[in-house]
């Protein structure tokens, strides 16, 4: 494995050069995905059969609170990866342990959210409407999950291999992925509850 | 419905349980076989676990000819069943999931594996690399795509097998009125499958970005590279739509959502509307490489550059663009209203430009060029009217007025199979005969290439023809059985005897390969049709590391250039060669996204959850897994191309 020095660790080999251009498109292909799925939400906005519409069981806190956590953990992540950089292998450490507890916290909230949701009566098979909305918020959720344990291997590995060539180039890109889940709930944010709470 | 009620299959016939026991004797014949010649260890070594681009390439190609035999036969049943009024060799249900697996297997499971085929074995010979970006991904691609496959393949002796077409629209699809699992299969094992093409395209469209030979600018790329690009470009952009698409419907019928039902606020014309947001892009997926691959064969054998270059990679870019706004002409009766319908009827009609262009550059291809007729070219000549054909038939279908007399009529299904097959099917031929050389060492019996290829033009013209005429008269499509006194019945027979001799076409096409086989001779050189582009350059067989040498370009046709104008194309000294090393865990882990999706299938929950956590243990365990591969040595290196030269002399 040939390492270029003059280069960021991340990039410094061919083959995290490869990693980063096919994470790049694979995020191309995550934007249509979610894009397909804010169009079948639009759709399907206002056919919510007898159940409930948005404006009756959208809450504004904890929408809040998970905007917030995840905005922050977004933030964070950006450090970690500023720590790699300087090659602060306990830093980079710190902030991704701080990132995956924000966005664990994240999840924790949004269960409540979908619990609360199914409480009121706004499961999965009530209308059109509730069946876009989980599936949407929930592909989000789910990966966030993913994220979660993905995060966490990394954070395994960077303790134990230190940063190298290639746990830089992992953390590299799982940061993008991480940038790229926040920029999505932004849209979810405006476009689903502000949007169905006004 | 009780839980074994379940596996069997709704609406046997003699036809499926003589099917089941010819399944069943073929895979213990296969298993015992391997056993025999202790074939086991080689095929795990050799082959399931393998990374090389050439070999998944060969995998791929294996599955799509299988799979061209299945859908084949569903396609002479169908033909028969139609060939006279009133007849009762299959029933409604059973015809109903013949004309369903039929589309899918050819577009999913024949023409796309066919196509992937292409893009493994060639692209990364034509831009000089050593093998993919991700080979590893590669073979996950592979497996996946596969398994997907199988799947659905044994819908029809487990449970039943989807019977709401290949566009599987709702609420036909739903459970209301498809009640057998069938439709679970459509869903999951399409789902599978397409995970993997989707795989494949982000690793293409990495590959041909950042691999290519020192010197290949973009504009310097071979036509095929071209085509690959552009339609792994159009993989990544429609196939997430699919992923959405297959996950809903699922839930609609697992979970009982409400997204396509007609009733709750669900909308059946989303999923029309999706599905072929998906659905009309994938046929250029299909068309443009089938383009590329005709690009190379006429130039190659009218012994001249290809005309207008830079006009064929503009024109394949605009259908690309153009290929994601037409969608909606697939339901110009379905209630969109004359604005929408005109504006999809201008968008699809537009598209006939850009693939003007191309029929043009082809012919003044051809204009000046010294025309040699080999099979691949006699493909390629009878490709370019006959595809016009389907070219003007489809112009027709978009005028939307004009629609109303034709949609769903059979003037459809001969349009669309006017353009399949000529297209996409010649070209895989085509591609086939030409590329077999390089692949296995030795030429497929010409004689026999052009009997087949006139055959299944004898029997393409006398099977779909007669279907404009019926089709303009109001025969439907997807319809089991008609009365004597519609007058379609000898139209209807005439074309079943074109069926039967495509049928026949593609067994002399098998002979060909048993005949050359045994009787060709194998030394042949590394280029026996004196072709132009840089798979013609290394040995044949290709040795694992594709090229000793990096090549060095400077045109479109280095190849070429190297052979009259003293181009060099490998400077400098053999160097130590990286490989990535062979991985079972790609096989591992779509073996268990197999039992996944049957789990699925049928709503064996507990099953589902256990082997969802196998995947993602899987997915773990690659992420802790370290592997850098390893060097092939200079001696081993020059060892084998010593070899490989002595073996052609
Ligand atoms: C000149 C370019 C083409 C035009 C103008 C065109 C136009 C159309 C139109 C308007 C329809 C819908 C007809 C209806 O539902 O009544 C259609 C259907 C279809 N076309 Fe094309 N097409 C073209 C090329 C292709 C190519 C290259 C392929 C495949 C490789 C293809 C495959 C299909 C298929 C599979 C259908 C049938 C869909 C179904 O099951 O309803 N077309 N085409
Ligand atoms: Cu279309």
């Amino acid at each position: 494995m040939k390492v270029d020095n003059s280069l960021p660790l991340e990039y410094s080999t061919e083959e995290n050069n490869l990693k980063i251009l096919g994470f790049w498109i694979f995020i191309g292909a995550e934007i249509m995905l979610f894009a397909t799925l804010f169009t079948a939400y639009f759709t399907l906005e206002n056919r919510t059969g007898n159940g409930p519409t948005g404006a009756d069981i959208f809450e504004i806190t904890p929408v809040l609170i998970e905007t917030i956590l995840l905005l922050t953990s977004s933030f964070t992540i950006g450090l970690a990866i500023h720590a790699m950089r300087l090659n602060k292998k306990k830093a980079t450490m710190g902030f991704f342990i701080v990132t995956l507890i924000l966005g664990a916290a994240f999840l924790g909230v949004e269960i409540y959210e979908f619990t609360h949701y199914v409480h009121v009566g706004a499961g999965l098979q009530t209308s059109a409407f509730t069946a876009a909305l989980l599936t949407t918020l929930g592909t989000h959720g789910l990966h966030v999950t993913l994220g979660f344990f993905w995060g966490l291997f990394i954070l395994i590995q960077i303790k134990k291999r230190g940063l190298t060539p290639e746990t830089a180039n992992k953390s590299f890109i799982f940061s993008l992925y991480w940038h790229f889940l926040d920029i999505i709930w932004i849209f979810i944010f405006s476009f689903i509850y502000l949007k169905g709470m006004m | 419905m009780d839980f074994f009620d379940r596996f069997a299959v709704p609406h046997p016939s003699f036809l499926i349980y003589a099917s089941m026991v010819g399944i069943g004797l073929t895979m213990l014949a296969i298993v015992v076989g391997i056993t025999y010649f202790k074939k086991w260890g080689y095929l795990w070594r050799e082959w399931i676990t393998t990374v090389d681009h050439k070999r998944i390439g060969i995998m791929y190609l294996l599955s799509a000819l299988l799979m061209l035999f299945r859908g084949g036969v569903d396609a002479i049943m169908m033909r028969y069943q139609l060939s006279m009024p009133e007849n009762t060799f299959l029933d409604s249900q059973h015809y109903n999931e013949v004309f369903s697996t039929h589309g899918v297997v050819m577009i999913l499971f024949m023409a796309m594996p066919f196509i992937i085929f292409f893009f493994n074995y060639l692209v990364p010979l034509q831009i000089g690399a050593r093998d993919v970006a991700f080979p590893r991904l590669n073979a996950l691609s592979f497996w996946l795509f596969f398994m997907g496959m199988g799947l659905f393949n044994i819908s029809f002796i487990v449970g039943g097998s989807p019977d709401a077409g290949w566009t599987s629209y709702f609420p036909l699809a739903g459970n209301e009125f498809s009640t057998s699992v069938g439709t679970n299969y459509y869903m999951i094992a399409i789902q599978i499958a397409g995970i993997g093409t989707l795989m494949t395209g982000i690793n293409f469209i990495t590959t041909i970005l950042k691999m290519r030979a020192p010197g290949m600018k973009l504009m310097k790329m071979p036509m095929f590279t071209w085509s690959a690009f552009i339609a792994n470009v159009i993989i990544v952009f429609a196939f997430p739509v699919l992923t959405v698409l297959l996950a809903m419907g699922t839930m609609d019928r697992l979970f009982g959502t409400n997204f396509f039902t007609t009733d709750n606020g669900g909308m059946d014309m989303l999923w029309a509307n999706l599905f072929w947001v998906w659905g009309h892009p994938e046929v250029y997926i299909l068309i443009l490489p089938a383009f590329g691959l005709y690009s190379e064969i006429i130039s190659t054998f009218a012994r001249r550059n290809l005309y207008g270059y830079k006009s064929m990679v503009a024109s394949m870019v605009v259908i690309s663009l153009l290929s994601f706004f037409v969608w909606a002409h697939h339901f110009f009766t379905m209630g969109q209203g004359p604005l929408a319908n005109s504006i999809f009827s201008i968008t699809t009609m537009a598209i006939a430009v850009p693939t003007g262009v191309k029929i043009f550059n082809w012919l003044f291809t051809l204009w000046k060029g010294k025309i040699e007729f080999t099979t691949p070219m006699l493909y390629s000549m009878l490709f370019i009217p006959l595809f016009t054909l389907g070219g003007v038939t489809g112009v027709m279908l978009a005028m939307s007025a004009a629609d109303y007399q034709y949609h769903n009529t059979m003037f459809l299904v001969a349009h669309f199979h006017n353009v399949i097959i000529p297209g996409v099917v010649y070209a895989m031929l085509a591609g086939l005969t030409f590329y077999w050389p390089k692949i296995f060492g030795f030429m497929l019996n010409e004689r026999l290439g052009k009997w087949t290829a006139w055959l299944l033009s004898v029997g393409f013209v006398l099977a779909f023809i007669p279907m404009y005429i019926t089709g303009l008269d109001g025969q439907a499509r997807r319809m089991y059985t008609y009365s004597e006194s519609t007058g379609f019945s000898a139209m209807n027979m005439v074309s079943f005897i074109g069926a039967a001799i495509m049928a026949i076409a593609f067994a002399l096409l098998v002979y060909n390969i048993y005949y050359s086989i045994r009787y060709s001779p194998r030394n042949i050189g590394n280029d026996p049709w004196d072709a132009r582009s840089l798979e013609w350059a290394t040995h044949t067989p290709v040795p694992e590391y594709n090229f000793a040498i990096t090549p060095q370009v400077e045109s479109t046709q280095p190849f070429w250039d190297s052979k009259k104008n003293g181009h060099e194309l490998f400077k400098g000294e053999i160097e130590k060669i990286h490989m990535p090393n062979n991985s079972g865990l790609p096989f591992i882990m779509s073996c268990i996204f197999f039992v996944f999706g049957f789990a699925m299938i049928f709503s064996i929950w507990p099953l589902a959850i256990i082997t969802l956590i196998g995947i993602l243990a899987c997915l773990a365990y690659r992420s802790f897994e370290k592997d850098h591969g390893r060097y092939i040595s200079v001696e081993e290196i020059k060892e084998t191309e010593t070899r490989l030269r002595g073996a052609k002399k």
